[in-house]
């Protein structure tokens, strides 16, 4: 190209070495890879909305499902899910500050604001492994019906959510768990639930303050809840106790609910682990002098773009899966 | 490498002597959004839940938008779309825009036609 000689500016432009978007190779790549990677989680979300829509009267209620902090008992929705929001937003902040320190070459500053970087972003990935424990370990317990309904229980006085173990009774049964090493040696028993259908049947007829809530949402926005003999008759459907949720039951109600929130919070996860572990190498590069001697920081200005996406994307989560 | 930043938000209202000074800027209206929207989403004001604007709740409305308003700051001031070139800016704007408009409208109304199909037609699936 460089033997080609340019006489006038339409030829240069076709012989190469111009940059007309005033981005580098690699941020425009960065860019690439950033666009096709939002589309997939737009597909992801929509997909969520497009479930959601379909199931619109029995959905279940984000509020009602994620409500716990760690180290503190009670009821908080949206708490915990906030403060992760923001620890996120902070390790944004400071992996700015680190390309903004980048730019005039100090190498201590990008150090240390990357380090905080790392931390926010671990921060983070503990916090949604600690959500993803809660889920699955689940928090009144309910039953499913034939038709692969939820039903779950309610105080009739109060309202508030009952427990599977506020009034199932014990029943003398001896259902022995199958092991492999005491039955057939190829077959193995998943999770057994720590109540059986009968006993909570039979408790739930035993204490008569105890009403069954089904999926589907009133004019209120709320639940709804069954009276006495409504609440009898619809337990006579009920297959088998669901405790917590996985890719197949899911006491908080739909089980699609779960599946989408393990893949969406499961794949954004990922995103932030791979960043967690792309930030890390950067630090070590930074540490050992890499882009001092390259003369610029550019590669931590790419691996922020990064980050930020990953921050952005959250934001969308928060909002489609916790808020609306 | 964009080095010089444009140093104001807002479209001018809020101007930054630094560029690091306007990141903490950024910060401090991220942060009262997500707070406006954690405090919508936990009280849910009547008023809010009540009435629908195109069918949709307005408290929904709002937290929509207030996500958007998060995505630009994001974007334009941590990802310095601000300070790239205008060409590169809409070229990346806009092209996942359209694509996801589009899915959503088309995934969105086949939904609420299964919704239909599933509340009206000879079909039980609650049995």
């Amino acid at each position: 190209m460089d033997t080609t000689v340019a006489t006038g500016s339409e030829e240069s432009v076709w012989g190469g070495g111009n940059r007309p978007l005033n981005a580098s190779y690699g941020k425009m790549m960065m860019w690439f890879f950033i666009v096709s990677d939002a589309l997939t989680f737009s597909g992801f979300l929509v997909s969520y909305g497009f479930s959601r829509f379909k199931f619109i009267e029995t959905w279940p209620i984000a509020d009602e499902v994620f409500t716990h902090v760690p180290f503190f008992h009670g009821n908080y929705p949206m708490i915990y899910v906030a403060f992760m929001t923001f620890i996120l937003i902070m390790s944004s902040v400071t992996m700015v500050l680190a390309v903004d320190a980048g730019h005039k070459m100090k190498k201590n500053r990008v150090i240390w604001y990357m380090f905080a970087t790392i931390i926010g972003g671990a921060i983070f990935v503990g916090s949604q492994a600690w959500e993803w424990a809660t889920f699955i370990k689940g928090d009144f317990g309910a039953v499913e019906t034939k038709g692969g309904r939820i039903l779950q229980f309610v105080h009739a006085d109060s309202g508030e959510r009952a427990a599977l173990a506020d009034f199932a009774v014990t029943l003398p049964e001896d259902r022995v768990k199958h092991l492999k090493s005491e039955g057939v040696w190829y077959m193995d028993e998943g999770y057994q639930t720590s109540f059986s259908l009968n006993e909570v049947v039979e408790g739930f007829k035993a204490n008569s303050d105890i009403l069954i809530r089904t999926e589907t949402i009133n004019e209120e926005g709320e639940k709804t809840v069954l009276d006495r003999e409504g609440s009898l008759a619809k337990l006579m459907d009920a297959t088998q106790v669901v405790e917590g949720a996985n890719l197949i039951h899911n006491e908080y109600g739909s089980r699609l609910f779960a599946d989408f929130f393990f893949f969406i919070t499961g794949f954004h996860g990922f995103h932030v682990f791979s960043g967690v572990v792309i930030n890390i190498i950067i630090f070590f590069n930074i540490i050992i002098g890499t882009y001092e001697r390259r003369g610029h920081y550019e590669m931590v200005e790419k691996v922020g773009l990064y980050w930020h996406f990953v921050d952005l994307v959250w934001v969308f989560v928060f909002t489609f899966f916790y808020l609306v | 490498m964009a080095h010089d930043h444009k140093l104001e938000i807002f479209r001018g209202l809020w101007k930054f002597k630094s560029n690091v000074q306007k990141i903490w800027g950024v910060l401090a209206f991220l942060s009262l959004v997500t707070a406006i929207e954690v405090i919508l989403g936990i009280y849910k004001p009547a008023a809010l839940t009540g009435n629908f604007f195109l069918g949709m709740k307005i408290l929904n409305w709002i937290f929509i938008i207030l996500t958007l308003v998060k995505a630009y700051y994001i974007a334009w001031d941590f990802m310095h779309l601000r300070d790239e070139k205008s060409s590169l800016r809409r070229a990346i704007v806009w092209t996942p825009i359209f694509l996801i408009c589009y899915l959503i409208f088309i995934l969105l109304f086949e939904a609420d036609y299964i919704y239909t199909v599933f509340k009206e037609g000879y079909m039980t699936w609650n049995f």
